[in-house]
């Protein structure tokens, strides 16, 4: 049995604004499993940021409202905390890194200074003790001239080191899991495959779990495990690494590979832009969110709410789409478990 | 072959930042953009891509070298008529498409002020020309008394696009058109930009770090590393048989959206950082991040040799 370092059932996060209600998060669910890492993946405003921020317990409350559902890491629960014992687990048990290392570190204190500080506040060590592992950490990101590093402010760093110290600091109380929310959008591909490389070996050594949120597959492909693609605020699909790539089972996780190119394959095919845009979450659509941009869409799509249909080769592999379900046509592109399994018993 | 549009020889652009200090943020570019092709210039942050594309537009001077459109050298410094008229033959499609739209103006005024300019048309030749663009790009004629704010990173990307070829240029700039866009909308502006390509016989300088968009879209690819051109040729050759030790290492880092291939790969990422363009002195500018650097790298500047038909390199690895 694989144990489960955290556990999201049915979370569902709202926004209230002048403009309505935004339902931001609806009804998700995952885990991420021990040593693994499960990368969410989707567009702008889908959601996948809001979904992390909710378990880390960051979002602002009000306008922010956890409306219902349950996060529990290592078994027990931690939404709605309140802040005093949150910072039990904030930071210690769970370390996160952010898209942009520039805006999220702070300019008016020194590298070192930062990562102590950490070590201090959960830890209660001693400034100079804190330093001495501010140090070890600055090194094990592989930060060259880790003292003098140390010592210099955010500004003096590029957004690669910066990322690097990130990561130093949110490993400091040696996290059983570490958010990373697209940690590598802002650099270039040089530096990207950098960090990349880093994480991987981190969690090689360390041996943590890691929640990855990113919009491009590539990173996906490299890094995750387990996949969950995200959509309008809710999970359209998840499953394996290959599951989602190979086998692939909603529309929309079809549509988002035929719109990237690709260098791997012998003939050159044409990017098919996914027609339109997601739709407004103030109020979110009845029944499936992508079926005014989906190619395959029926008439129930727009009317009824697809549920979580199982894989029945692969109990991990799920989708929200009513093409899953038994009675529903052939669609040669999708994965389509049922359908094959009714064809060999046929036979 | 294509009579060339655009040519650019030993094209520099150099900032001085005080201090006698100057950064080479483009040192001595050469290139030719045919007409009718799509040239995709790659590099990273700081590969002085964008200032290069800039300079050939006349929205920076030049430091020295020179820039032809149609053998017609262009001023180093455009004075305020020059860009009057070059910019109904050049325009660019800017990175940002919230900052590159005035907030306070309308889409119709956006859209149309390049025609109000430069046309002698009515107010309602101008508003019959900017609906057709609108449609044109994808979006709705009824858009047009609309703010900037009211629309999506994708729609305003097509708004700056109909803003540059509403004057009907030959030849525009895209300065990484696609990189503030999600994944499914960028396919939706690479297909126009193409389609637009066909339709008008445009020229596009394509600007980008994303090298598998670039392969996708571009005729031929140059790739820039620290202001000089290390390699350009067809876009597949240099993509799949890339010669340069950078280029190698780029295309290596550059992650697959395939886990059977990204399982395969090594991941044996490129060392360091790019290098500071403050004051650079001889020698190849990629020496100390290359891994089969050698004594003459660090001394001696490379030329550009060429390793198969329209494919060349800047590599003593190549020597010509």
């Amino acid at each position: 049995m694989v144990e489960n370092i955290l556990e999201v059932a049915d979370l569902s996060v709202e926004f209230e604004t002048y403009g309505g209600t935004v339902q931001a998060v609806r009804n998700v669910s995952f885990e991420v499993e021990a040593g693994k890492t499960l990368a969410i993946v989707g567009e702008s405003g889908c959601g996948k940021s809001v979904t992390v921020q909710s378990v880390m317990g960051i979002i602002p409350m009000p306008p922010g409202k956890i409306t219902g559902g349950s996060a529990k890491l290592k078994g027990q629960e931690i939404l709605g905390l309140p802040a005093a014992e949150a910072n039990r687990y904030r930071g210690v048990e769970i370390g996160m890194i952010f898209q942009d290392p520039m805006t999220s570190l702070n300019p008016s204190m020194k590298i070192g200074h930062q990562i102590a500080e950490t070590l201090m506040v959960h830890r209660g060590k001693s400034h100079a003790d804190a330093m001495v592992t501010a140090l070890q950490l600055l090194e094990k990101t592989h930060i060259p001239e880790a003292a003098k590093r140390a010592l210099q402010y955010p500004f003096e760093f590029s957004g690669g080191m910066l990322q690097r110290a990130m990561i130093a600091q949110s490993l400091a109380c040696n996290p059983s899991l570490l958010i990373a929310d697209e940690p590598t959008t802002a650099l270039d591909v040089t530096i990207q495959a950098q960090i990349l490389e880093l994480l991987t070996e981190l969690q090689r050594t360390e041996g943590m779990s890691i929640l990855l949120i990113t919009h491009d597959l590539a990173v996906v492909a490299r890094m995750a495990d387990q996949v969950a693609v995200m959509y309008a605020g809710q999970i359209i699909e998840r499953g394996s690494l290959d599951d989602i790539f190979y086998r692939s089972a909603h529309p929309y996780t079809l549509g988002l590979k035929s719109a990237m190119p690709s260098n791997s394959g012998t003939e050159e095919k044409n990017l098919q832009p996914i027609p339109g845009s997601p739709p407004d979450l103030f109020s979110p659509p009845l029944g499936c969110g992508y079926t005014a941009r989906c190619p395959q869409a029926m008439q129930i799509c727009g009317n009824q709410l697809p549920l979580l249909i199982q894989d029945p080769q692969d109990s991990r592999h799920l989708s929200r789409c009513w093409l899953q379900h038994p009675d529903a046509p052939n669609i040669e592109a999708l994965y389509q478990p049922l359908k094959i399994m009714n064809a060999t018993r046929a036979d | 072959m294509q009579p060339v549009l655009i040519r650019t020889h030993n094209l520099k652009k150099h900032f001085s930042l005080g201090k006698g200090n100057i950064l080479h943020a483009v040192d001595g570019v050469s290139l030719e953009i045919a007409e009718n092709e799509i040239l995709g210039l790659v590099g990273e942050s700081g590969s002085g891509k964008s200032t290069f594309g800039k300079a050939l537009i006349g929205l920076h001077q030049r430091t020295s070298g020179e820039a032809y459109f149609n053998d017609t050298l262009l001023p180093e410094r455009f004075s305020a008529s020059d860009h009057l008229h070059y910019s109904k033959l050049m325009q660019m499609i800017f990175q940002d498409p919230y900052s590159s739209l005035n907030p306070r103006m309308t889409i119709l005024d956006i859209i149309g002020e390049g025609l109000a300019i430069h046309g002698k048309l009515s107010k309602a030749d101008i508003k019959e020309q900017v609906s057709y663009w609108l449609r044109r790009v994808g979006l709705h004629s009824d858009h047009m008394s609309r703010y900037p704010h009211e629309f999506s990173g994708g729609q305003r990307q097509r708004i700056g696009i109909a803003r540059a070829m509403i004057i009907g240029p030959k030849f525009v700039v895209c300065d990484e058109p696609i990189s503030a866009l999600d994944v499914s909308v960028q396919a939706q502006v690479v297909n126009l930009l193409e389609e637009l390509k066909q339709t008008l016989g445009l020229t596009l300088l394509f600007i980008a770090h994303d090298l598998s968009m670039v392969r996708y879209v571009s005729d031929r690819m140059v790739v820039m590393y620290l202001g000089t051109i290390v390699e350009s040729g067809p876009s597949n050759e240099v993509f799949y048989q890339p010669k340069h030790p950078y280029t190698r290492l780029l295309i290596e880092s550059n992650p697959e959206p395939d886990p059977d291939i990204e399982r395969q790969r090594t991941h044996i990422p490129i060392q360091g950082e790019v290098t500071s363009p403050l004051n650079i002195g001889p020698g190849c500018r990629f020496a100390d991040r290359c891994p089969q650097a050698m004594e003459e790298c660090k001394t001696v500047t490379p030329e550009s040799a060429q390793v198969a038909d329209g494919h060349s390199v800047s590599c003593h690895l190549y020597p010509g």
